[in-house]
């Protein structure tokens, strides 16, 4: 029944020619200390982004948490009401995060304020003092933020995902408890600043309305100082994932379930890496995918389903996720094996694989085209060894894949016979249903 | 330390106008730095207007505008977008309902050729309304039921505030109301409100303004002219006394509270009210603003604090009546009259001694950072553009906002600091249910 319109025969007009991926200008340079800087140039907005991308694997968790939370806390000259006021200043703001791989300082600033931002930065790298106030008001704020993180289904279901397929490995655990945080003291900040905070292996990017030789001088200038000496550490590569039985976390009362399946996937420079990519959008990764298709706009199980290739630096996971409503918890999986199964069993069809292979360069364009987006690019690359120039190679690549290679990779990183299954939800009314198609194995939250 | 400030700069968006016959009103705005383009269509119906019994139907309606429509079968718009390498969405806010690409721009004409489609009508059936009811109902369980702190305060607050049907419903909806739309209702919604006169059209990025023209014209020529209705007036009166209520939330962890107060009308007013968006600034941005060296660090009474104007933090993209709001949450156990009383008291104290040498020039710095770095994205210009032209008729305003929030004085600010009075408040505290 259409209550509006009736049926038409309008053609779809066609695209026209794809415009040539076009890398802007750019420079690099490594300093004397180890630093590499990378500079690049996108007029568009008279503003700079920053983004400094310091090795940080290894390091104790919730230590390295509270240096995060506390590196902008003070330094010799300044108080952190300060390095907030002079950031201010120049239109600039300065945060810091860090995971498993890396410690990250990013902002972004009006153009003209890209130099006294670089001396606040040199500022805070070289002289933070993680003042005694300051770190206790941190810590008890992180204590908070963890509580309430805890409280999120999708943090708990990340949580339980990590350590079902890290196992021991440094990415199985990635928040620490608050008992562990409430022991961190301003001196264990001080030596593990001194110890991991040092330019060596670290890369700075900056992405602007400015001259990239400029940018490059600028930060030469005002980063030397900053010292070279600390240590590094190796990540061990990742385990490969186990598949076993359905692991269950019971969160009583849950009116969703979230459901998590982990499937192998390999690092961007890999030869099967754009083929991945291709069949991960025709599985889950973008809207006009089979499985979004399936679960959201056919069963109504769900809002937003996606599935993603996780690229860190000791190696890389396919994770899809979704939310579904309890009580239909056991058919979203049935579905999900269900397109998983097709994919490694069956030859996409090539329309499938042309639109996938739109969308995937597509993207790659949109992503280039503002400056944090650039910048969060090369820096992401930058910490995988890779350089802007990748994108080309990786776009030839899309544009080569065949329905031959994607059936290949399909076969080989999405056999649901691979997955890890890991889903949060209320036990006691999914279990069973879940036990109908697969082993199931329950834990508490 | 000097206090010199920054110089604000501005950007140079070229704008052109136009109107077609049937009344939609188009924007361009041309920008070839990248190979992109972003193409948006705003129309004039948002939260406010649904009918009473009807809770949530905007939003529903505009999940419906997804699901097909004259030359397009169901999934039919997903799939032409991203197989141009685009990506899409739609959104629904008080005062308008959003629909958007962002594409490479060879794909421009597709782009009109989908938005021209379902402006001609969507294909509005029963079997789409009832799952795109069950898809809403997940969306509201991810957002609001299955997770802490759901819905607070853009769902929370307005009830306290307003009074009246428009100003104080969920705009998400109940459940019990999703479930009872209808098609027919669907089909009165659109008619009434998805009408050419009621649109408009902006598209940005890498186009040529007169093939961009042409490309308008015949797709969107063509479509049905029919007029604007009349907008509701939604007016409300200020509070004259505080309004406070609390709920306990089984999920949440730890307290946390908002506040809101009513400001001057953003369109009417806009001098009047750009001075309240510069204070919520001062009062939260960042690590030097007042609040947070207050609350946070000094009396450690918040661990986390917010402030904006609008519910759903949209300064220049809503009408009267909208309010500034501050919220925050609180350590466990924390006492949230403490923390009201305290934001009088600092609110009174800047009334009273005004802004310290720089403050406010640091902050109008950092918001004009803001306000660039928005509108570095393609889409961002497509989509404020056509809300500035649907509620002002001035999509060059765009342009004009960092130099506008840099030329607000330190008085006008200590003015609007003055009138934040715990009298003209209307707050809600969230009680920890999922303490431990």
């Amino acid at each position: 029944m259409t209550a509006t319109v009736e049926t038409g025969t309008r053609p779809l007009p066609p695209l026209g020619p794809n415009r040539k991926l076009k890398l802007p200008k750019q420079a690099e340079r490594t300093l004397a200390n180890g630093l590499t800087v990378i500079a690049v140039r996108r007029p568009a907005v008279p503003l700079v982004e920053l983004r400094l991308w310091m090795p940080f694997g290894r390091t104790h968790l919730a230590r390295g948490a509270m240096l995060a939370e506390t590196i902008l806390s003070g330094t010799e000259t300044h108080t952190a009401t300060q390095i907030a006021a002079e950031l201010q200043k120049v239109g600039g703001g300065l945060s810091a995060g860090v995971d498993p791989d890396r410690l990250m300082l990013s902002g972004a600033g009006l153009v003209t304020g890209l130099d006294r931002m670089l001396e606040i930065l040199a500022d805070v790298l070289t002289g933070a003092t993680y003042p005694g106030d300051w770190v206790e008001t941190e810590r008890d704020r992180l204590v908070d933020r963890i509580q309430v993180a805890q409280s999120q289904p999708a943090h708990l279901a990340r949580t339980a995902l990590l350590k079902r397929i890290y196992g021991k490995h440094p990415y199985a655990i990635q928040t620490p408890e608050p008992g562990q945080v409430r022991a961190v003291r301003p001196p264990v900040l001080r030596t593990l600043h001194a110890e991991r905070v040092h330019p060596a292996g670290a890369v700075l990017v900056l992405v602007g309305d400015m001259q990239p030789e400029r940018a490059l001088d600028a930060a030469e200038r005002v980063l030397a100082g900053w010292n070279g000496d600390g240590h590094t550490a190796e990540l061990p590569p990742a385990p490969p994932l186990e598949p076993g039985p359905l692991l269950l976390v019971d969160r009583p009362g849950s009116v969703q379930s979230s459901l998590r399946i982990a499937l192998p996937a390999i690092p961007r420079t890999h030869p099967d890496h754009a083929a991945l990519q291709l069949a991960n959008l025709v599985f889950g990764g973008y809207f006009s995918s089979r499985w979004v298709e399936n679960i959201r706009e056919d069963k109504g199980y769900t809002y937003g389903p996606h599935s993603l290739v996780e690229h860190s630096v000791a190696g890389s996971v396919l994770v899809a996720a979704a939310e579904v409503a309890t009580e239909v918890t056991a058919p979203a999986l049935l579905e999900t094996t269900y397109e998983l199964g097709r994919l490694a069993s069956l030859r996409v069809k090539p329309e499938e694989l042309e639109q996938a292979r739109q969308y995937a360069l597509g993207t790659l364009q949109l992503g280039m085209s503002t400056q944090a987006g650039l910048a969060s690019l090369t820096s992401a690359y930058a910490g995988n060894g890779l350089r802007l120039d990748f994108l080309a190679e990786h776009a030839a690549r899309l544009a080569k894949a065949t329905v031959d290679d994607v059936a290949e990779v399909a076969a080989r990183y999405l056999a649901p016979a691979k997955a890890v299954i890991v889903v949060l939800g209320d036990a006691e009314r999914v279990a069973g249903p879940l036990s109908a198609l697969t082993p199931v194995r329950t834990e508490p939250a | 330390m000097p206090t010199r400030r920054a110089k604000i700069p501005a950007t140079k968006y070229p704008v052109e106008r136009f109107t077609l016959d049937n009344g939609l009103r188009v924007v361009l705005t041309p920008d070839r730095s990248a190979p992109v383009i972003g193409v948006a269509v705003v129309y004039d119906v948002g939260i406010r207007s649904e009918p009473e019994g009807r809770t949530g139907f905007a939003h529903l309606f505009e999940h419906l505008m997804f699901q097909g429509s004259e030359n397009l079968e169901k999934l039919a718009h997903f799939r032409h977008v991203q197989g141009a390498g685009g990506t899409f969405n739609g959104s629904t806010h008080l005062d308008y309902t959003d629909y958007f690409e962002t594409l490479p721009s060879n794909a421009l004409e597709r782009a009109l050729f989908l938005e021209a489609d379902r402006m001609r009508g969507p294909r509005l059936t029963e079997e789409n309304l009832r799952n795109q009811v069950d898809v809403v109902k997940e969306e509201i369980r991810v957002n609001v039921l299955n997770r802490p702190y759901g819905g607070f305060p853009w769902l929370t607050l307005p009830p306290v505030m307003f009074d009246t049907f428009p100003n104080a419903h969920d705009g998400y909806g109940s459940f019990d109301d999703l479930e009872s739309a209808t098609v027919a209702d669907a089909a009165d919604f659109f008619r009434r409100y998805y009408a050419s006169g009621n649109a408009v059209l902006a598209v940005s990025g890498d186009v040529d303004v007169a093939e961009a023209t042409e490309l308008i014209t015949r797709h969107f020529g063509d479509v049905p002219a029919r007029p604007a209705p009349k907008r509701p007036d939604f007016a409300e009166p200020d509070l004259t006394a505080e309004r406070r209520t609390s709920y306990t939330d089984k999920l949440a962890p730890l307290p946390a509270v908002a506040g809101a107060w009513r400001v001057p009308d953003p369109v009417t007013d806009f001098a009047g009210y750009l001075p309240y968006v510069v204070l919520a600034e001062v009062l939260t941005d960042g690590d030097a603003s007042r609040l947070v060296e207050r609350l946070v660090q000094r009396d450690r009474s918040v661990t986390s604090l917010g402030g904006y104007l609008g519910f759903m933090g949209d300064p220049f993209d809503v009408r009267d009546p909208t309010a500034l709001l501050l919220q925050a949450h609180l350590p466990p156990g924390g006492d949230v009259d403490k923390v009201l009383r305290t934001i009088d008291e600092e609110l009174d104290r800047l009334a009273t001694d005004g802004l310290t040498a720089g403050e406010l020039e640091r902050t109008q710095a950092r918001m004009a950072t803001h306000l660039l770095r928005e509108t570095d994205a393609v889409l961002g210009r497509a989509l404020r553009m056509a809300v500035l032209e649907q509620q002002r008729g001035e999509p060059g305003l765009l342009n004009e906002l960092p130099r506008l929030v840099g030329e607000v004085t330190e008085e006008q600010v200590r003015v609007a600091a003055a009138t934040v009075r715990p009298e003209r408040r209307a707050s809600i505290e969230v009680i920890a249910g999922g303490a431990r």
